[in-house]
């Protein structure tokens, strides 16, 4: 393959990723407003389109044709870097993600380390990239809030900034038992070292990894300031955290880069805990040997999976109070950090003693 | 085109070392400094030590610089007073900056084996193993000594840490201000 080939075929990858997972991202938000509704006892979205399926369109194409109003106090260059910080760092982490089988290709069956369908790119330190990444989008928040010069945008940044710094401790060390049953930080290799069995030897059942499931599943809730753990943007106390001063297609950005973070999360716990794009059912079902239905079947495990994950959020956020902050910090620091860190250990001697 | 990406890149470097010296805005520099982070870690990738890229992403541009942004935030420092300096620091600095700038470069002209690595190199030598792999087994084996030290030392800056937090917050009694000791800990 030449390099212009490779190019060529990355520009179409990458065009092909950003429209789904942004159409991904649009849709997630209306599932949340149908879901929450229906927890709620009322229908959600109904008007726009059969069943409101026409309601995302209508919302975006609102948000471009807002005016969009620069307040005269705010620190312009900050203010306007923000959100494309946010918003671009929650999309740039989906390209180390594995959506579907490694083995399709456009000529057919390809072998490892030639061109594949579902993936932009299979690099050593994918997991490691998605933790970095995230840790840089902390900055599109903690800008924002600060160059609004205003006291709720700058609290909700602080409180943001903070909780992010804690969890992140906890999301990490809470995947390293992960990579140790893997031998391995990318991410092809930790799917595929789970999919001998089936679903009996997924990470989270077999390889025993639940309670590090547990505290992924909590710290991603917080990196994504999502309810319970919503304080940077709890409305009944600072109007809407870091966002208060942003409006029109800004204030969009941040709220699509938030929903982009969140599909992304589900991306990642499907491949580290449940198995990425294989069949739970392992070998009980013999390959069908057509590209196909294998390329099809792959993506269907993988996006039945991340729909779970994401129904399990607007879930949880139908139903759990927000925390207060101090319970916050005392929970990431006191119970998810030594909790991951046993969870470590442990892991760690039932390898060495197996 | 490893050439082509080397040099846009280090210029990104040195264009954001230089915005950090030039610019009077605290939160600016410390933007600055992390495009020059960002931009080093992208050399690394090049020269094969992806493990040390994502690591400098992680660890200077995730988790320090956010401590920076956050403390540069919770002063609310404004805008510094620009001063033409003293005429001692005029009269001396440049040819200062000079002299250093030509003695680094004669030792890294004279070093021996310094210059000779070029970027298409890579550090992958091994055959099937990762760049991941290689490190952890030159730090658990031969550099076990150095590694645990060093590991003790930043123990006992998490330890002086926490004791200069508690006895401030001996006199509130609150938890919060122990909390914010062990975040800044973490950091470190």
């Amino acid at each position: 393959m030449t390099i212009l080939q490779f190019i060529l075929w990355s520009v179409l990858k990458v065009a092909v990723v950003t429209v789904v997972f942004l159409l991904a991202v649009a849709y997630t938000v209306l599932l949340e407003r149908k879901l929450v509704g229906r927890i709620q006892n009322r229908w959600g979205p109904t008007r726009v389109g059969p069943f409101g399926l026409l309601q995302p369109l209508v919302d975006g194409a609102k948000s471009f044709l807002k005016e969009d109003i620069i307040p005269t106090g705010v620190y312009r260059p900050l203010y306007l870097i923000a959100p494309i910080i946010a918003l671009g760092c929650a999309l740039i982490s989906i390209g180390v993600v594995p959506f579907g089988t490694p083995e399709v290709g456009p000529g057919g069956y390809v072998k490892h380390g030639e061109l594949n369908f579902f993936q932009i790119s299979d690099i050593n330190i994918g997991l490691l990239v998605i933790l970095g990444i995230t840790s840089i989008g902390v900055y599109g928040i903690a800008l924002a809030g600060w160059s609004s010069n205003n006291k709720y945008s700058l609290l909700g940044a602080l409180r943001s900034s903070a909780q992010l710094v804690s969890y992140e401790l906890a999301l990490g060390l809470s995947l390293v038992g992960v990579v140790l049953r893997a031998g391995s930080l990318n991410l092809r290799v930790i799917v595929e070292q789970q999919a001998t069995q089936g679903m009996l030897t997924w990470n989270i059942f077999g390889g025993m990894q639940f309670i590090a499931f547990f505290i992924y599943l909590t710290a991603a809730y917080a990196e994504t300031n999502r309810s319970p753990f919503d304080l940077p943007e709890a409305e009944s106390e600072l109007t809407g955290g870091y966002h208060t001063e942003y409006s029109s297609m800004k204030f969009a950005m941040f709220f699509m880069a938030e929903y982009a973070n969140m599909i992304t999360v589900g991306c990642v716990a499907t491949l580290l805990f449940l198995g990425g794009w294989t069949s739970p059912f392992g070998d009980l079902i013999p390959s069908f040997e057509n590209v196909f239905v294998d390329a099809g079947l792959s993506l269907f495990w993988f996006v039945l999976k991340v729909f779970s994950f994401l129904f399990l959020y607007v879930w949880v956020r139908g139903t759990l109070p927000r925390f207060r902050y101090d319970q916050l910090m005392n929970f990431g620091w006191r119970w998810l950090m030594p909790l991951a860190i046993l969870n470590i250990v442990a892991t760690s001697a039932l390898l060495a003693y197996r | 085109m490893h050439l082509i990406l080397f040099f846009i890149f280090a210029g990104f470097c040195l264009a954001g070392a230089v915005n950090l010296l030039l610019q009077s805005h605290p939160i600016t520099s410390a933007l600055s400094l992390i495009v020059v982070m960002t931009s080093l870690a992208v050399l690394y990738l090049m020269l094969g030590a992806e493990f040390l890229a994502i690591a400098q992403i992680i660890v200077y541009a995730g988790a320090i610089m956010v401590l920076f942004t956050f403390v540069v935030m919770l002063l609310n420092a404004g805008r510094e007073a620009r001063t033409m300096g003293s005429r001692v620091a005029r009269t001396v600095g440049f040819p200062a900056v000079v002299a250093i700038l030509a003695v680094i470069a004669t030792v890294i002209l004279q070093a021996q084996g310094l210059g000779a690595a070029r970027l298409s190199d890579g550090l992958t030598d091994v055959k099937g193993q990762t760049n991941l792999e290689q490190l952890g087994a030159v730090l658990f084996t031969k550099l076990l000594l150095p590694f645990e030290v060093t590991s003790v030392l930043i123990l006992i800056a998490i330890l002086g840490a926490v004791v200069l937090a508690s006895h401030e917050g001996s006199v509130e009694q609150g938890t919060g201000n122990r909390d914010q000791g062990s975040e800044r800990t973490g950091e470190e």
